[in-house]
């Protein structure tokens, strides 16, 4: 029989987290559990879903953090998280339906941190930081940073995502989101954008322009980004900033999509976006 | 691992392998069959049940996470043969037609009825996207859960 801790509070999570290195921690599984019986059982589970410190939504003057163990439902509740993060909010109601909303977590989200993980491209456009903690250390990582390949994470053997910490956007922000997928419930996206564009005085301050299932991982384009900083929007600018999307955007393909497609798509969405801005 | 807890209002408990799936657990151990399987991968919503009020795909909860929760599966909704407004409105309009998807379907559409008010047609499209039918269309489930919410006159619980 396979082990399965249920820690009550977060302290305790972290040091079995530490004695249990090899072990798994589970969330909502709704990654995890998909087709399980193909699988043998993990030697050891730490669940992580129901930790009361590690749910729910925090807002500060200078932040918003939300508990990496808060399911989808919950966001999608949260009136901050629809004031101060329409994109990340529209992005949530997005994914799966109502029953993998009530389960499924950001933190999940980010530990699988697949290219197709549809609050990935938003953190990175809202500059997000991952806290991890381990018994004796807490630290935060930039998201852009945390995902280092392919479902590959800088996550300790002895660390847990505890929460994502979101600045909250400058006055002036304008913040996007668009999924392309075959329909609009439950389906993995083919592509997928997110921006934020902080505008003053008619000229782009600001600009974070994120794009998921171009790459091995969700990313930036950060020459579309240095293209739009400091201009004021106009059609000839969406033009320009597409043209960068094309050239740099090398996206692949496979059962879902084809790589001509993906990259049409990407460059309509980033131009859209900018078009939006006139 | 010993799990407690309580299905259809009656107390369980049993010992397990706790990173078996709820939904065979409900199945083999419990003698609960009328949670089905579709496709084991949170796809189809044939397997959901209510965990602690919540839709749910039990494909995808170990039973480990059950510990001390309260379920709901399709057997706890009609009192004997006594159906629900939603069960009964799913026979009169046709909306159940093999029926491997219908106790998900009545499971879901009962926890939407509880806790959202003024259930539209799109709306009910939205919430019921999780529980696939390869017979009916939707056409007639919609219609037949838009006919018992408006019946519940919009009373939610929430
Ligand atoms: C039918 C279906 C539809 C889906 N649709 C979408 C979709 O539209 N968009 C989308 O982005 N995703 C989708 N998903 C994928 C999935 O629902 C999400 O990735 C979800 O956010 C995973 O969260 P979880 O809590 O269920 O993760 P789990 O399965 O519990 O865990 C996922 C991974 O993260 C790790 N992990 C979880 N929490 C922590 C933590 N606190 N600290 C460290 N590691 C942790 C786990 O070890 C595991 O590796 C879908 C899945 C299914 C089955
Ligand atoms: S069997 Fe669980 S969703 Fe299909
Ligand atoms: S009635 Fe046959 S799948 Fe829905």
């Amino acid at each position: 029989m396979s082990e399965f801790l249920s820690p009550r509070t977060l302290a305790e999570a972290l040091k079995l987290r530490s004695a249990h290195p090899d072990f798994t921690v589970l969330s909502g599984g709704t990654d995890l559990m998909v087709r399980a019986t193909e699988r043998d059982y993990p030697v050891g589970t730490i669940d992580v879903f129901s930790l009361k410190e590690m749910r729910g939504v925090c807002e500060s003057d200078a932040a918003l953090s939300i508990g990496a163990s808060t399911p989808y439902a919950d966001l999608l509740r949260s009136d901050v998280v629809l004031t101060m993060l329409p994109n990340l909010h529209a992005a949530i109601r997005e994914i799966g339906a109502v029953q993998i909303q009530e389960r499924g977590t950001i933190g999940g989200n980010i530990g699988t941190s697949s290219p197709v993980g549809d609050t990935l491209p938003c953190l990175l456009a809202l500059d997000a930081e991952v806290e991890l903690r381990s018994q004796n250390n807490t630290r935060r990582v930039a998201y852009s940073d945390f995902c280092t390949g392919y479902r590959k994470t800088q996550l300790g053997a002895d660390e847990l995502i505890t929460a994502i910490h979101i600045p909250r956007p400058a006055k002036g922000t304008r913040l996007f989101w668009r999924k392309i997928g075959t329909r609009r419930a439950q389906a993995i996206s083919k592509v997928m954008g997110a921006a934020s564009f902080r505008i003053e005085e008619g000229v782009v301050s600001h600009a974070r322009i994120a794009l998921g299932a171009v790459a091995d991982r969700p990313r930036r384009v950060e020459a579309a980004e240095q293209r739009i900083q400091g201009e004021k929007p106009s059609e000839r600018l969406a033009t320009e900033v597409a043209a960068i999307v094309r050239s740099d955007v090398k996206p692949i393909d496979d059962v879902r999509s084809t790589a001509s497609y993906r990259l049409d798509v990407a460059v309509n969405i980033v131009r859209r976006f900018v078009l939006e801005l006139v | 691992m010993k799990i407690r807890m309580q299905v259809n209002g009656a107390a369980r408990e049993l010992e397990t392998e706790p990173m078996r799936r709820l939904l065979d657990v409900l199945r083999e151990d419990c003698g609960l069959t009328g949670t089905k399987e579709g496709c084991g991968e949170g796809e189809c919503g044939a397997c959901t049940v209510l965990i602690d009020g919540k839709p749910v795909n039990s494909c995808l909860v170990p039973v480990g996470q059950v510990h001390e929760a309260e379920l709901l599966t399709v057997e706890g909704l009609s009192d004997g043969e006594l159906l629900t407004d939603v069960q009964r409105a799913l026979v009169e309009h046709g909306g159940a037609q093999c029926g491997i998807c219908t106790p998900g379907i009545a499971v879901t559409a009962e926890s939407l009825i509880r806790r959202e008010k003024n259930l539209d047609h799109a709306r009910i499209r939205e919430l019921l996207a999780g529980n696939l039918c390869r017979c009916t269309g939707y056409q007639r489930v919609v219609e037949a859960v838009a006919e018992a919410a408006a019946k519940r006159g919009g009373a939610g619980d929430e």
